[in-house]
This record gives structure tokens, C-alpha cells and sequence, in this order.
């Protein structure tokens, strides 16, 4: 790894991988102005990224909003309709898909149904006209990192799922490619292997040392194994950071939105001190005071992000809080480990506040129809103008 | 087993008689020991023996299978890369014109294909005989193959061609390892019917053929006309022979196949 890349971060103490926050860092991957349309249909509009070396990049977003047409596009099966896409350094859009250092693991996986999982993983490496020898120890090498060797010899419909799914890995990473492409990886798998797979692929990307990129519209999928995420609706990119940014400090209410679970509170602006705003949100109520980095001015129409885990629930009026609002109980949702309250404010909105169930039969006190009082801190949300 | 009641007798009985009574007439008259073909003089397999020292027959019959063999390979080869351009090869300028024009030939009445075939033919001074039936069946199954072998490309996943591309392969070597060997039974079974369509063919032949090459078909056709002989009946049914085995034992082993793979994919399940 380059030593370049590593910050000391106070708050962790520990060395923090972010090449994207040095100036001086060549992305391995850059999009410039890239525009892609089909027919009418504009699938990325203008769009503009770096992705830097070893990094896990994760595109996320609905059906349609243009992250398979990037994937597709990198590994040369689309070409853009304007702009530039270049792999470390080099403009690559007239390098056809099998000349390229760039390896894609698709999403139904594409074994090649007539051969062995030897010999799909042994495919890539023989188009190299590599020496017999050293192939054979290539293909050991990738089935004991996926764990492999036993099925070696089996075709692709004599073997699980999960087991396809990691032949398509080892195929897609025997070649050592510069940059992998995982689109859907884990969309076949189910929950439980899904989670485990995460986190070998997370394993194997660090093993390695490869790019990945990461193509998902499973956001919990992107928030455990990503270092960064891009954001996308419709062809465009609403937002790219890191995943702890992107869900306490969304930019957007699309992306507060997108990511987990938020309450929209829609209201004017008043400054009330240095980074300090006060939300009027209903004309007969207290406005809520929150901070912002972001300079808004007075009178402007702005929205305040807040997820529920940071919304506390009170039966008796607390003492202390910075926001502090009454209401009604409407509804209440018991997933196990947590419980989401659903209160109704006076002026209709509903706000969802979340509270772990770390006692057995704690906060049963508090039951449909019951006058309740929510609070938060005011760094608690974000305020946002769009 | 579901018990078939008597409505569904009649007509499975019906059905079949009417589908099968020809051809086991036809049988049993080859074992006919006498000249005459409608009188039933006791069973004798001569007329199998007269047939393999006929040499007309004999001659005929090599020609049809060299017309055959050739014929259905080369319209098996244009067959397939004509549907790999129609399916694969994106939107290009006349691609449903082409498309549209490929199985024109397969409702053209074959009067009409011979007809055309013998004048090109003339026209350009080739001498009619095994070259030019090979040609003209060739034309004719050509658009059959490509139907079969089409309707596999289009359920075929696309994928799989882009990742042997990914994985470094060159078009041409996809197309060779990957999708060659998945889409070889439309092709082997779109070379059979080019096989079949030439083994039968009696209009186009006719047209193509001169006098120095006669195909089966045209020799039995010619020879009917002069009386229906026992050793005809003979090769008839050595003819239904070859084919009940062939068509009983291609199922069989299609069947076996897809049921063991079946299993296979199951076990596999299992031990997730």
C-alpha cells in the first residue's frame, strides 16, 4: 500500500485509508463529463468520478438510475456517447472488453455450463497463452482462496449457489485484474449466506489487493463492505462518500432518504446563532433548533433529516433537551431488537422514533393512543435545501 | 396410469391407424414371397436380397447420402452464421429485411425454388448432376437450420459470450468455445433435419439433377410409375427402419441426459 494514501485520523487514532481526500492521488479510474444515452433515453447524464486504487467503490441505487450502464461501460460492452473514461490514465474507449485489465463477475454469474470449475476459472488465464504449469498453479491458488478444491472437478449445475457464486469470483479474479466489477454479486443468495459472503468478499479484496467496484441496490449490502459510495438517480450522481458520511451526513433528502430509515421535517429558516438555525415547521409550534455547516439565509424553505434511533421517547416530560415535542402514539412496529414508535405531532406530521430493545420488556409502558414527548439533540439532524 | 375412457380409445386408435396403417402395409408386403404386390403368396425375405444386387438402387442410394451428408453440413455452417449475424448482430441497417428474406424459402413452394435453381443453373453453364443437387439442397435447408438454431440464440444468455469477451477471449474464440458448444444440439439437430429434408427431397432433385446422377427419391419415383415392385417395399422399409431406430434412440439418450443432469442438480442442492 502507498504510505501516500494513509492520514492519521485524531479522533480514531488509527491510520485511515482515503486517497481520495489527497489532492495529490491518481485515481485509477476517472469519468469525465460522461454521457450515455440510448436513443432517447439518457441513462448517465454528464457524469463526472474518480474511483482510486484498492478501493472497495460501491454504485447504488434504484433499477434504472444508470449504474450497470457505468459497469457495462467499464468493462468496454458499452461505449460512452460523450465524454471520457479513463483507466489509469489512458482513455479506454477504444479497447475492446477482451483487451482490457478489467474483469467483471456478472450477475447470473455466466459459468460456462459445459466446462469444470477448473476449467471456467482456468478460461481467462489460457486466453494469455500462459505455459500449462503455471495456469494449473493459478487455478489452485483461486480455488483455496474461495475454498474450492473439492469441486474442482464438478460443472456448474452440480454445485450450490454459493459455491457458483464464489467459482464466478475466483474466475473473475485469476487474471489479476487492475479493477474487479461485481454486479449484484449476492442477488441470487439468500439473507444468511449473503451477509457471510459480504465479508469474504471483503477478506479477499484486502487479500488481494484488487479495485472492486460494486454495482447494488441493496444498501445495507454497500454500507458493510464499501469504503465508498456513489449514490445515483437517474443517470446522475447525488452523492459519493464514505458510508458513515453518507448516512449522517446525506446531502440530499433523495439520499437521506435512499439510505435506512429518516423523518422529513419540512419548514422555514431563521438564524439563531453562529451555524445555528431555528426550523419553523408549523405555525403554532416551537421551532426546532439544529446546526449546519451549510450557510442557509433567513426565510429560506429548508428540510430537517432525522433518523429515528436518534429520536428518544419519553412518557414524562424530560428536562434538558434541546427539542423537545409532544404527540400521540399511532403506531407501533416490534421487529425483536428494535421497536419504532410512530408519533403523531399536532400539526399531523409523523415522526418515527426507534428504540433498542435491550431489556426484555422495556418501554411497554408506552402503548397506542398514549400522549408522548420525543427529543433530540440539535446536532442530531441535518438540514438540507433540497 | 390414468384409465382412458372409451371416447379416448376411439380416437387414439383412430389416430393411429390412420398415421400407421400405410407403412405397415407397405412392411409387410417387403416379406411377400410373390411378384405381385397386392397378392399375399407366404413370407420370404428375397426381395431384400434382389435389392442389394440391384445397382441402380445401390447407386442411388450413395448419391442421395453424399447429397445428404454434404449438403446438410454446408447449410448447417451458413445456417448457424446467418442466425449468429440475425440475433447477435445488434441493429444494423436491413437486419429485418434480411431477417424476414432468410425463411421466405421455407413457405416458397418447392416448384418454384427448382425451377429458379435449374435456370441459374443453365444460365451459368453448370453441368447439372451431384454438385448441382448438393447446391440446391443446400439452398433450401440452409433457412431451416437457421430457424433452429435462431430460437436457441434467443434464449440464449448473452452473458456468457460477454464474459468469455471479459475474460480475454476474442469474438471469434466466444463464439468457438463458449457459444458453439452450448448451442450445439439446435445445431446438430438443425443438421438433422437439413439431413432428413435433402434424404427426401423428390421436386428440387428433379430439377437440379441431370442424367448422370439420380437420387432415391427420383429412382423409386421413376420406378413406380412402371409398377410398384416388392424389392421398393423392401427398401421402403429398411428406410422406416433406419429412422424408427435413429429417432427411438435419439430420445432415449436426450431423455437419460436431462434426467441425470436433473438429479445432478438436485444432489448439489442438497449438500448447500
Amino acid at each position: 500500500m502507498r504510505a501516500a494514501h494513509f492520514f492519521w485520523d485524531a479522533s480514531l487514532n488509527t491510520p485511515v485509508f482515503a486517497p481520495w481526500a489527497d489532492p495529490d492521488a491518481k485515481p485509477l479510474i476517472r469519468f469525465q463529463n460522461v454521457t450515455k444515452s440510448f436513443g432517447d433515453f439518457t441513462a448517465i447524464d454528464d457524469l463526472t468520478l474518480d474511483i482510486f486504487e484498492r478501493e472497495f467503490f460501491a454504485l447504488l441505487g434504484p433499477s434504472g438510475c444508470g449504474k450497470t450502464t457505468m459497469m457495462r461501460m467499464l468493462a468496454g460492452f458499452e461505449e460512452p456517447t460523450q465524454g471520457r473514461i479513463e483507466l489509469a490514465g489512458r482513455d479506454i474507449a477504444a479497447v475492446p472488453p477482451n483487451k482490457r485489465a478489467v474483469n467483471m463477475m456478472f450477475q447470473s454469474y455466466a459459468l460456462f455450463p459445459h466446462l469444470s470449475v477448473w476449467e471456467n476459472i482456468a478460461f481467462g488465464l489460457r486466453r494469455e497463452g500462459k505455459d500449462k504449469a503455471a495456469i494449473a498453479a493459478r487455478v489452485e491458488d483461486m480455488l483455496k482462496l474461495t475454498r474450492l478444491q473439492k469441486f474442482a472437478r464438478r460443472k456448474p449445475h452440480q454445485i450450490s449457489g454459493g459455491q457458483r457464486q464464489r467459482v464466478a469470483l475466483a474466475r473473475s479474479l485469476a487474471k489479476a485484474p487492475k479493477l474487479l466489477l461485481l454486479d449484484e454479486p449476492l442477488g441470487a443468495l439468500d439473507a444468511k449466506l449473503r451477509e457471510d459472503t459480504q465479508f469474504e468478499l471483503m477478506d479477499i479484496q484486502e487479500k488481494t489487493g484488487t479495485t472492486f467496484v460494486i454495482v447494488t441496490h441493496d444498501q445495507e449490502e454497500a454500507m458493510t463492505v464499501a469504503s465508498r459510495i456513489a449514490v445515483m438517480d437517474e443517470g446522475k450522481i447525488m452523492q459519493v462518500d464514505t458510508p458513515d458520511r453518507i448516512y449522517e451526513v446525506p446531502n440530499s433528502v433523495y439520499v437521506a432518504d435512499f439510505i435506512g430509515d429518516v423523518n422529513i421535517l419540512d419548514g422555514t429558516l431563521t438564524a439563531n446563532g453562529e451555524n445555528s438555525f431555528a426550523l419553523h415547521y408549523a405555525p403554532d409550534q416551537a421551532p426546532i433548533t439544529a446546526r449546519s455547516d451549510r450557510p442557509f439565509t433567513d426565510g429560506q424553505s429548508a428540510h430537517l433529516a432525522i433518523r429515528p434511533e436518534k429520536v428518544a421517547i419519553h412518557k414524562e416530560k424530560p428536562e434538558g433537551v434541546d427539542n423537545l415535542l409532544s404527540g400521540e402514539v399511532l403506531d407501533i412496529a416490534y421487529l425483536g431488537n428494535l421497536s419504532t414508535y410512530h408519533v403523531r405531532l399536532p400539526g399531523g406530521q409523523v415522526v418515527k422514533a426507534q428504540i433498542a430493545n435491550t431489556r426484555r420488556l422495556s418501554r411497554r409502558d408506552i402503548t397506542w393512543e398514549d400522549k408522548v414527548w420525543i427529543s433530540w439533540t440539535f446536532t442530531a439532524g441535518v438540514l438540507l435545501d433540497q | 396410469m390414468t384409465r382412458l375412457s372409451r371416447f379416448n380409445v376411439v380416437s387414439l386408435t383412430l389416430g393411429f391407424a390412420f398415421l400407421y396403417i400405410p407403412m405397415l402395409i407397405l412392411v409387410i408386403y417387403s416379406f411377400n414371397a410373390s411378384k405381385l404386390v397386392t397378392v399375399w403368396a407366404g413370407f420370404s425375405t428375397k426381395w431384400y436380397g434382389e435389392l442389394l444386387r440391384n445397382e441402380q438402387f445401390l447407386d442411388a442410394a450413395w448419391v442421395t447420402l453424399r447429397v445428404a451428408v454434404i449438403s446438410s453440413t454446408i447449410a448447417t455452417v451458413l445456417g448457424t452464421m446467418a442466425a449468429y449475424v440475425l440475433v447477435r448482430g445488434g441493429r444494423f441497417f436491413g437486419r429485418t429485411l434480411f431477417s424476414g428474406m432468410i425463411y421466405a424459402p421455407l413457405v416458397m413452394p418447392e416448384v418454384i425454388t427448382g425451377l429458379s435453381l435449374l435456370l441459374l443453373f443453365i444460365g451459368i453453364g453448370l453441368d447439372r448432376g451431384v454438385l448441382t443437387i448438393v447446391l440446391a439442397h443446400t439452398t433450401f435447408s440452409m433457412c431451416y437450420v437457421s430457424v433452429v438454431v435462431s430460437s436457441r440464440l434467443m434464449s440464449f444468455d448473452r452473458s456468457l459470450e460477454e464474459a468469455a469477451l471479459d475474460l480475454g477471449a476474442s469474438p471469434f474464440d466466444a463464439f468457438r468455445l463458449v457459444t458453439l458448444p452450448i448451442i450445439a444440439p439446435a445445431v446438430i439437430s438443425g443438421w438433422l433435419l437439413a439431413f432428413t429434408l435433402s434424404l427426401d427431397d423428390l421436386v428440387i432433385a428433379s430439377f437440379a439433377s441431370g442424367p448422370s446422377a439420380t437420387t432415391l427419391p427420383m429412382k423409386i419415383w421413376s420406378s413406380v410409375r412402371l409398377g410398384v415392385s416388392p424389392e421398393i417395399n423392401a427398401l421402403s422399409s429398411i428406410l422406416i427402419g433406419l429412422v424408427t431406430v435413429g429417432v427411438i434412440s435419439a430420445s432415449l439418450a436426450s431423455k437419460h441426459a436431462s434426467l441425470r443432469r436433473q438429479q445432478e442438480t438436485q444432489a448439489a442442492a442438497r449438500t448447500t
